[in-house]
């Protein structure tokens, strides 16, 4: 018997690989760093600490009198109305887009490749999707804003349209990825397309899209502060303009209205989970 | 409905070119109205022939006729339209897990439903006494507004048997319908498809695991072994020798489940074997 066999291993031999990869991480991360002017210990420089106690002391007393309060209301209201119908309008624009691009129910797919008619159609969707989601909201409420004026208007139109991008790529991936069985069966036995969308793929999946949509709610009330800081109205716009003012207790109060509106998605996305779970 | 396949044979999609079919050269007339199980060992293409009768599969030798046309010539749009009249049970029993059991089995009547109607009846069933009469003649009544997934793998095999009871098809291909039920309740519910289809004047075409429930309830068996013809034969002419020849390395299939076995061998109960073809 060879006694080498007996001896326990003194290295592990994986270890050079991953030394490898983990220097290689490095080497790749550092002109990333360069690039960005990534130095996070200037933030602990004691003249830059000042400035940010100062700046973080300004918010204290926060604000609640009753006429902010108010106002804090009506534009709190106004952003979560922005929120809802710009996201309402992006399902209007995904939801079609995501029927039409979804491979599970070609009916041609079922046996073999997919007709070339449908094939080409869905690219054009995909390459549209595409074009909606890359525009920033930003960039597409800037332009609404020129075009029907300063108001939350522009902002609806701007979340409608690159939400619809977003929500349609993703919807697509939920429904692929998920068990397709149900379906497939259902449109072998000679259902329509869409039947066979409510009665096999929308059951099957709805939990996931409920709760991304969800989610993306959730976002679509973030981005309308910074939508607001173009004009857009809402919460942000008044955030923008007690920043201006440097009147840092309303930005302070403001700042925690976002927190429990965004608690609050949270809450409603875990309990519709649970709901339909 | 009537079938008639000459010559046919049918690779599985995923298959690659040089493979050996999964069917070869197959030739098979079955009448309107006929009644057949499809017996033999696993691999013998026995799915695979279902998959090709209910359209699913294109052939990729020989010819199929349903109803004396040929389902591959005809536009998508008509073809859908066939597949409507023909029924395929997979195996594994095709449920969303959240739907309820209720439209589950109405979405059998899917092909027969306009698009209007279909999304009427996920808000309110649509025969609500269709589905119970149904699900009655599978002992399952009770479970008419359960949730799929709070049923046993049993009672969804027999929610998926139901579901054929409600399609407007009348050419019925069922897939190892007993593979996840005990033997009475293997007994009762090939007896209701039986039955049922005999009453509906559909066509019905089985595969069976369970040699002794195919020779006790089906007039005709067809044996397959490697994707070929074995026998085509009147129940009572099976004999216990062309039984043997079928599953010849394969009697583990066959143990415990012919009448009339050796008392020396060993009843041991089988697992189920699921296929995934």
């Amino acid at each position: 018997m060879d006694p080498a066999l007996h001896t326990p291993p003194m290295r592990d031999p994986a270890w050079q690989g991953r030394l490898f990869w983990m220097l290689a991480l490095v080497v790749v991360l550092w002109p990333l760093g360069v690039a960005t002017e990534f130095k996070p210990w200037v933030l602990l420089e004691p003249d830059n600490l000042k400035v940010t106690r100062q700046f973080l002391d300004t918010f204290f007393p926060l604000a609640y009198d009753a006429e902010f309060l108010a106002m804090v209301a009506r534009e709190t209201w106004r952003t979560v109305a922005m929120a809802t119908a710009g996201v309402t309008l992006a399902l209007v624009v995904a939801i079609p887009l995501t029927l039409i691009n979804t491979r599970v129910l070609s009916v041609s797919a079922l046996s073999g490749r997919m007709a070339r008619g449908p094939f080409w159609l869905r690219q054009a969707v995909r390459w549209l999707l595409i074009v909606l989601r890359s525009i920033p909201e930003l960039v597409w409420a800037l332009v609404f804003v020129r075009v029907v004026g300063l108001g939350p208007t522009a902002g609806v139109l701007a979340i409608a349209l690159t939400y619809g991008g977003m929500l349609g790529k993703v919807y697509g991936e939920i429904l692929e990825s998920g068990e397709t069985h149900a379906t497939e069966t259902l449109l072998r036995n000679g259902s329509s397309r869409l039947q066979a969308f409510l009665y096999g793929l929308l059951p099957t999946n709805a939990a996931e899209l409920t709760s991304y949509t969800v989610y993306r709610w959730e976002c679509a009330i973030r981005s309308s502060v910074v939508l607001g800081f173009v004009g857009a109205g809402g919460l942000g716009q008044q955030l923008d303009n007690s920043m201006k003012m440097f009147n840092g207790g309303e930005v302070a109060s403001m700042l925690l209205v976002f927190i429990a509106l965004v608690a609050l998605a949270d809450k409603v996305s875990a309990w519709l989970r649970k709901a339909l779970g | 409905m009537k079938l008639d396949l000459q010559a046919l044979s049918a690779r599985h999609p995923a298959a690659r070119a040089g493979v050996t079919p999964a069917i070869r050269q197959l030739s098979l007339h079955i009448a309107a109205g006929e009644q057949l199980a499809v017996i033999g060992p696993s691999g013998a293409g026995k799915t695979t022939l279902l998959q090709v009768l209910a359209c699913a599969l294109p052939p990729s030798g020989g010819t199929l006729q349903v109803d004396g046309l040929q389902p591959w010539q005809l536009p998508r749009r008509s073809l859908q339209r066939l597949r409507g009249r023909l029924f395929l049970a997979p195996q594994v029993p095709p449920l969303p897990p959240r739907q309820r059991v209720v439209t589950a089995v109405l979405a059998g009547r899917l092909p027969a439903m306009g698009l209007w109607q279909s999304v009427r009846s996920l808000f309110y069933p649509a025969d609500i006494p269709a589905a119970f009469d149904a699900l009655d003649r599978f002992d399952l009544a009770d479970k008419l507004f359960e949730r799929v997934d709070r049923l046993s793998g049993g009672e969804r095999q027999r929610v998926g048997l139901a579901r054929t009871l409600l399609s407007p098809a009348s050419l019925w291909l069922v897939d190892e319908p007993l593979s996840a039920l005990d033997p009475t309740r293997s007994r009762q519910a090939i007896g209701t498809l039986v039955d049922t289809a005999r009453e509906r004047g559909a066509t019905l075409v089985a595969t069976l695991h369970q040699v002794d429930v195919a020779l006790a309830h089906f007039p005709r068996i067809v044996g397959l072994r490697d994707g070929q013809l074995a026998f085509d034969l009147p129940a009572a002419e099976v004999t216990r020798e062309r039984l043997a020849a079928l599953y010849d390395q394969f009697e583990h299939e066959l143990r415990g489940e012919v009448p009339v076995t050796p008392a020396d061998e060993v009843k041991a109960p089988q697992p189920v074997v699921m296929h995934c073809r």
